[in-house]
């Protein structure tokens, strides 16, 4: 099995330590990882505002940097449920299409595909995890608060599998966090406001550090704390399952 | 309300007051936590909605059908149908049905429709008084206010706000903000104006095309008491309410209230079939920019809309802005898909109030797909040119270093070092992120540079 890495581009400029952990993650399990050198981003901050006709050069280059894979992996829900849902070229139709089916978010990965039941890590920390919503509803990876159905969570499951780590309940297990690409700029006053609130649920809480399977949820919750002086921490999920 | 500002600046305004935000978004998270609790207790809860996303969808499919069907039914029951192309039309029938009578004042119950074609300022012009008879839209048409959210119309309201109104305008003492007190003065105000009105406006929730039957519901049973008591009853409605039998009402009436605010089902659910001995009955038939929605493919399903505003109460943008700074009757997420319709330059800013987090798809009862119809329209607007020419120089200069590896690599240097060593450039009050929140800490390495360093690059 050959899985190509991809790291959103945010990621790799201010979050290398999340890209990292995921590498290091799916090594320890096995996997042969490689990373294409000329990725660059999956065009999402364009096509959310609005701009889609404009992301056929990033289209281009994703599809030049990651066809052949039999895997592709990432740690952002938001960029793989991107990639799945707009991947197109007119040059490279089935490539696209190809990759639009092989492409996955890391937790995912670990769940339904490597199908991992055990993991070798330890975090004696109290952990709030943020359901980040492009990977909640968008790829479904854990139960949606709105429908009438059975609960599951696939980052749960693997939280949950690291020793010493205490998960805390929030108020409101799904809301969003107010990022939303160029939203956060502009729209400021309500991202502000959202993201406030929901680090305030987490703080409420107790929780150490806040985790989650998207960087720029975590990002935003991020800069928030820090503007506040908190001393609770963001995390990305790939840190935990990978720590010692 | 007049107002040539765009959400954003609306929604900043609001934001001034951050308790009133905590109580405005704490209070319709109660609602939305109480259909959660009435939703969860149903196990066919899911199958319920879509029964009756198929049910809206067939029924759109053959629009014209139901709507012949609907007009020979209605017309066999003795009801007056009328047709109107636009607001402009249904405002003019209105006024000429209650002309012809010599009828001067009218009382209304809720209608959306009627908010939509601004049917009271319309009939103010020719002489004709309008009293809305909903509590909550006659405390917003007291305050001289749009309603706020399309079941809660004066949800942005405090009791204590509300008593200064009623004090200005019913004679309440001044300071009483006592529920009770208050509700038994709109009681007696409202008996008052019942009984006296010869003409009342209902809205329509349901048009059933087998049996030419309206299905209005309500909480408070004004609609009843106007209609009951009034010579002529002219109900009012958009082309898309009609489902096709009556059985399928047993699907909406589960769904409706369930959704809009956690109670099994509306206190009213009254069946308008045909006059009583004297009245007169009218039913106009709004299209009003529907048929055009309806061509719209990718938009054609949100007229599958049963106005239950449960997209609203989950919307953490809308609880967080307040219905007026939609600046549209219908607000939150479905009125940013609707009203773009109506008006693309006016509305070209509501597609981009939402951060698409996709719970209010998740909440419809009709299974519209309300975040992705908000990602179609901000492409559609973006292509017909309403969007900001510097939005557009900017993105396209990001599309173009996003798509070469080697300006990525350069500018996310550039970036990192900005951050590090003159942080002032982007840490001041020009940049928005910066207003309310710390920029990430610039790392010495990107991934990639990390990467080399390791000496294993993969094929690319």
């Amino acid at each position: 099995m050959e899985v190509a890495l991809f790291v959103p581009c945010y990621v790799d400029q201010f979050y290398p330590g999340a890209a990292r952990a995921t590498l290091e993650l799916l090594e320890k399990l096995g996997v042969k990882v490689s990373y294409p050198e000329g990725q660059t981003c999956c065009g999402q901050p364009m096509a959310n505002s609005g701009y889609e006709h404009l992301t056929g050069g990033c289209n281009e280059n994703f599809i030049k940097c990651f066809q052949g894979y039999d895997y592709i992996v990432s740690p952002s829900g938001s960029c793989v449920l991107h990639v799945k849902d707009h991947l197109h070229s007119d040059k490279a139709p089935e490539a696209s299409n190809e990759i639009r089916h092989r492409v996955f978010e890391l937790t995912e990965f670990l769940t339904d595909i490597l199908k991992v039941k055990q993991l070798d890590a330890r975090f004696p920390h109290r952990v709030g995890v943020h359901q980040s919503c492009h990977g909640q509803r968008g790829l479904m990876l854990s139960q949606m608060s709105e429908l009438t159905a059975s609960p599951f969570s696939k980052p749960g499951m693997l939280l949950n599998m690291v020793r010493d780590i205490e998960l805390v309940e929030l108020d409101r297990k799904d809301e969003c966090c107010g990022f939303g690409g160029t939203f956060c700029v502009a729209e400021e006053a309500v991202s502000v406001k959202m993201g406030k609130d929901r680090v305030a649920d987490h703080l409420r809480n107790g929780a150490e550090f806040i985790t989650g399977a998207d960087m720029s949820c975590l990002m935003h919750m991020e800069g928030i704390l820090r503007r506040n002086k908190s001393a609770t921490k963001v995390i990305h999920i790939a840190e935990i399952l990978n720590s010692k | 309300m007049h107002t040539d500002k765009k959400h954003a600046a609306l929604a900043d305004i609001f934001n001034k007051d951050e308790a009133r935000v905590n109580w405005h978004d704490q209070t319709l998270w109660f609602v939305r936590a109480k259909r959660d609790r009435l939703t969860h207790d149903l196990p066919e809860w899911e199958v319920l909605r879509d029964t009756a996303s198929q049910i809206k969808n067939h029924a759109l499919s053959r629009l014209q059908h139901y709507l012949q069907e609907f007009e020979e039914q209605a017309l066999a029951n003795g009801v007056q149908v009328h047709w109107a192309a636009d607001a402009e039309e249904h405002n003019r029938i209105v006024c000429e049905l209650l002309k012809k009578k010599g009828i001067d004042r009218m009382v209304k119950s809720k209608s959306m429709l009627t908010e939509e074609c601004h049917l009271n300022d319309y009939l103010a012009e020719n002489g004709i008084e309008v009293i809305d008879s909903d509590l909550g839209e006659r405390i917003v048409q007291l305050a001289k206010e749009m309603p706020s959210h399309i079941v809660l119309p004066c949800i942005h309201k405090k009791k204590e706000e509300i008593g200064d109104i009623f004090h200005e305008h019913l004679g309440t003492e001044a300071g009483v903000s006592d529920p009770q007190v208050l509700t038994e003065t709109a009681r007696q105000h409202l008996r008052d104006v019942f009984i006296t009105r010869r003409a009342a406006l209902t809205g329509v929730n349901f048009a059933v095309a087998e049996t030419g039957e309206m299905v209005v519901c309500t909480n408070e049973g004004n609609a009843d008491m106007g209609a009951h008591l009034a010579e002529i009853h002219i109900a009012s409605m958009g082309i898309e309410k009609l489902i096709p039998k009556r059985a399928h009402l047993g699907v909406f009436l589960r769904l409706l209230t369930r959704s809009a605010t956690g109670q099994p089902i509306t206190t009213y659910s009254s069946h308008f079939r045909r006059p009583r001995k004297g009245q007169e009955m009218h039913v106009i038939l709004v299209d009003n920019g529907r048929s055009r929605q309806l061509a719209r493919p990718d938009f054609k399903n949100s007229l599958k809309c049963i106005r239950c505003g449960a997209c609203m109460n989950t919307c953490p943008v809308y609880r967080r802005s307040g219905g007026h700074s939609y600046h549209h009757a219908i607000s939150g997420p479905i009125g940013s898909i609707l009203a773009p319709n109506l008006d693309m330059q006016k509305f070209a800013d509501l597609p981009f109030a939402s951060t698409l987090c996709g719970s209010c798809s998740n909440v419809c009862p009709v299974k519209i797909d309300i975040h992705n119809q908000l990602y179609k329209w901000r492409q559609e607007l973006v292509k017909a040119g309403y969007t900001d020419k510097k939005k557009t120089i900017a993105m396209k200069l990001m599309a173009s270093t996003l798509a070469s590896p080697s300006k990525f690599k350069f500018a996310g240097k550039m970036g990192r070092i900005t951050l590090k060593y003159a942080p002032f450039t982007v840490n001041n009050r020009f940049n928005p992120w910066y207003k309310g929140r710390e920029m990430p800490e610039p790392p010495k390495q990107s991934f990639r540079e990390w990467y080399k360093g390791r000496g294993d690059f993969g094929s690319s």
